[in-house]
């Protein structure tokens, strides 16, 4: 008995409008393609036949952070990128996640170094940490089966403390 | 006559009061100068029919910390008409950090000096944009000095607010 | 519907119609403007930032910004081992780690005076041309992806696909290998991957005949290509051009010809030299080479003899770990290598190699100590970026992006 089943004999379907929303989002994440380095190769090699991103609904890369939910930060973070990476994470719209792909995102990794930044969570919220240097295809996909199940668990009350952004609205009196 | 005589003859006929010293490791030859003529030798060692070092491949410098003359300059040229590669070199010291720019001969030293100089804070004299390149501009400290720690100065270098 | 005459529309409307060609107006922003391209930008290859100064949308100046993935890689190489060092250079080029892992270790035998036996020299060969062939397929099909043909870029891929499969068999990882040891090769190629090179050696050629077949006589990828990023025989040199990019520009210069290292004396192959000099040029260049070092890989095949994959020197040679495990002097050397390092003599050496993108040299200065004292990595990537003002003026934007697509940097080695 499945969905269509159920439709044809009833002809409704109860279920929450949260559930709808949170499945509808979690199997079309648009993914903003942070390539930075050697992992930005491996994101491209999901995205090709072999391990086919597709089928997971989140072949849309999109290079603009306005049409984002899902920021992939693939490669090692410098104090000099560090505030381009925040300023793109800032122009994405709410709700949004991020993965951090690869040793040295997570941890800063082989890289102890006076100019990488040890671990993006200083200056980001991160939802995946994904191991790996750099992790394989597959992993970047078990990451985001990862991403799509807690998109999946997320209801509107957890976006209450979400503050709208303040528009400055200049009245003419 | 081989290269290497050729070389150092026509060096020594040219610039008798350049301090020049040759020589020789693993197959591969080095001359040394005193940097005042670093200009003028690339120059002829560019412009020379017999040799045409048209290729300049590497610029870079060498920390020798605690040494009278701290750093040494060095350059990898290259001649296709031979397939020979030549290693000059010059000293500089801490005291007086400077060296004459030799973009005017090799277009491509533009770069290799702005990454020298903000690796070890050598200035190129008359560069034609002498600024940093790896680190950013307001950075105080130059990485590649042996007293400077592999893991930086903590708060050099800010981050943006969480 | 009847179609509109000349006299159905208003006489005033077609009046101001006809003026429209000779428009002029006052430009607020006189005609010129500041664009920023990067460092987050789909085109730019990573993490490279260009400031346009435009004129309309011809480019009059362009300034470079490099140095948003600098990792301080000679620094960190002052810190650690001959040993330690090498999986870090599979990151800075990291569309062709072998051929780094190669140059890293010839420099260090040159430093060392360490002689290999000649089956790991062409085991070398074979990773070091099968590199070439990976790094150019990508660089064709990002370069054809950044000039709007997808499928171009889906296909290349996939035969990018095969040699990641080869490399997953001869060293246990596909992307990034450290395979080479000083003195040798890490294990020897079996005789499996040594069968999945000779397949995919006899088909590259008519499977890059497929992929050009979509570009060669495609009207719109020619006429974007042709005289654009145009840099003469000269400039190339004086810019420190090497490697396909110096070769479109008519100059017959390879390193392994002019400076022949590991037994590139002993195989026959051709350089491809294009004299034009533009982003059609580069392109041709690269897809003959694939062509050229399929060549390479097929003699190194039928060379080839069975014999000793690492140098005889306990003192600076890693053993092989059954033997570690086993005899009582091998731990020993094996301890040492590890703890305190290869102890080269005091010198300075610099070894470059015909890298995929071009010259690819490290310079090593030695104090005799475990460590280097000073490694400088020569990268390709850098010098031809410093081009990129000379070559996009004059053109409008979207060729500065084929143009940046044209000469194929990776900003992991730019920046270092």
């Amino acid at each position: 008995m499945g969905l269509e089943a159920k439709l044809n004999s009833e002809g409704f379907l109860v279920t929450q409008l949260d559930a709808v929303v949170a499945w509808a989002r979690k199997n079309s994440v648009y993914p903003m393609p942070m390539g930075i380095s050697c992992c930005a190769i491996e994101m491209m090699a999901a995205a090709d036949p072999k391990y086919d991103i597709a089928r997971f609904g989140s072949e849309v890369m999109r290079f603009t952070p306005r049409q984002c939910d899902l920021m992939i930060v693939a490669g090692t973070v410098t104090y000099k990128m560090s505030h381009v990476v925040r300023k793109i994470y800032d122009q994405m719209p709410d709700p949004k996640w991020v993965i951090a792909m690869g040793a040295c995102t997570s941890t800063g990794g082989m890289y102890r170094s006076y100019s990488v930044v040890q671990g993006i969570d200083q200056f980001l919220p991160v939802d995946v940490y994904l191991a790996g240097c750099p992790p394989r295809p597959d992993n970047l996909l078990n990451a985001l089966i990862q991403i799509q199940n807690k998109i999946g668990r997320t209801r509107a009350r957890d976006f209450q403390n979400l503050k709208l952004p303040e528009l400055n609205v200049i009245q003419n009196n | 006559m081989e290269l290497k005589e050729l070389i150092s003859q026509k060096l020594q006929a040219n610039f008798p009061e350049a301090e020049l010293e040759f020589s020789e490791f693993r197959n591969e030859f080095n001359v040394k100068f005193n940097k005042k003529f670093v200009n003028p030798i690339c120059k002829f060692l560019k412009e020379d029919s017999e040799l045409e070092f048209l290729l300049c491949e590497d610029i870079t410098a060498v920390d020798w910390a605690k040494r009278k003359n701290r750093f040494t300059v060095v350059y990898h040229i290259f001649s296709l008409k031979h397939n020979f590669r030549l290693v000059v070199k010059a000293d500089v010291d801490e005291s007086d950090c400077n060296i004459d720019t030799v973009s005017s001969v090799w277009k491509t030293s533009d770069w290799q000096e702005r990454e020298t100089y903000d690796m070890y804070g050598i200035k190129f004299n008359n560069h034609p944009d002498l600024r940093r390149i790896y680190m950013p501009e307001e950075f105080e400290y130059y990485p590649l000095r042996k007293e400077f720690p592999l893991l930086g100065i903590p708060g050099s270098l800010p981050l943006p607010k969480k | 519907m009847d179609r509109l005459t000349k006299d159905d529309v208003h006489p005033k409307i077609l009046q101001k119609l006809l003026e429209d060609s000779d428009i002029t107006f006052e430009d607020a922003l006189e005609n010129e403007m500041v664009l920023n391209m990067g460092p987050q930008h789909p085109a730019t290859h990573g993490v490279l930032r260009l400031l346009l100064r435009l004129d309309g949308e011809t480019v009059v100046g362009c300034v470079p910004d490099v140095g948003y993935l600098h990792r301080g890689y000679e620094k960190m190489a002052e810190n650690m081992s001959y040993y330690e060092f090498i999986p870090h250079t599979d990151r800075l080029d990291y569309i062709s780690p072998m051929a780094n892992n190669v140059a890293w270790v010839l420099a260090v035998e040159k430093l060392a005076g360490i002689e290999v036996p000649v089956r790991a020299q062409y085991i070398r060969m074979i990773i070091a041309e099968l590199t070439r062939v990976a790094s150019h397929l990508v660089a064709i099909g990002s370069f054809a992806m950044d000039v709007g043909a997808l499928t171009v870029f889906l296909w290349t891929l996939r035969e990018r696909e095969k040699i990641m499969d080869i490399w997953d068999i001869l060293c246990g990882a596909r992307f990034t290998n450290s395979y080479t040891r000083v003195g040798g090769v890490a294990n020897d190629a079996q005789p499996e991957a040594l069968a999945l090179v000779k397949k995919f050696i006899d088909e590259i050629d008519s499977n890059l005949s497929e992929c050009e077949s979509l570009l060669n006589t495609n009207r719109i990828f020619i006429e974007r290509l042709d005289g654009v990023g145009v840099i003469s025989k000269e400039d190339a040199l004086s810019y420190g051009y090497t490697g396909p990019n110096l070769r479109a520009s008519g100059v017959e210069f390879d390193l392994r010809r002019a400076t022949p290292y590991l037994q590139y004396d002993k195989v026959d192959f051709r350089i491809p030299v294009f004299t034009e000099g533009d982003c059609l040029a580069r392109y041709f260049v690269r897809a003959d080479e694939v062509r050229e070092s399929a060549k390479i890989v097929k003699q190194c095949l039928q060379l080839m003899q069975p014999g000793e994959i690492k140098a005889n020197m306990p003192k600076s040679v890693l053993p092989q770990k059954v033997e570690v495990y086993s005899k009582m002097e091998e731990l020993i050397h094996d301890f040492m290598i590890v703890n305190f390092g290869i102890n080269p003599p005091v010198g300075e050496v610099y070894h470059a190699i015909e890298g995929s993108k071009g010259e690819l040299g490290f310079y090593l200065v030695s104090k005799g100590e475990g460590h280097p004292w000073k490694c400088k990595i020569r990268s390709p990537s850098f010098i031809h970026i410093q081009s990129l003002p000379h070559l996009v003026k004059g053109h409008m934007v979207s060729d500065v992006v084929a143009i940046i697509g044209s000469i194929d940097p990776i900003m992991g080695e730019a920046d270092k």
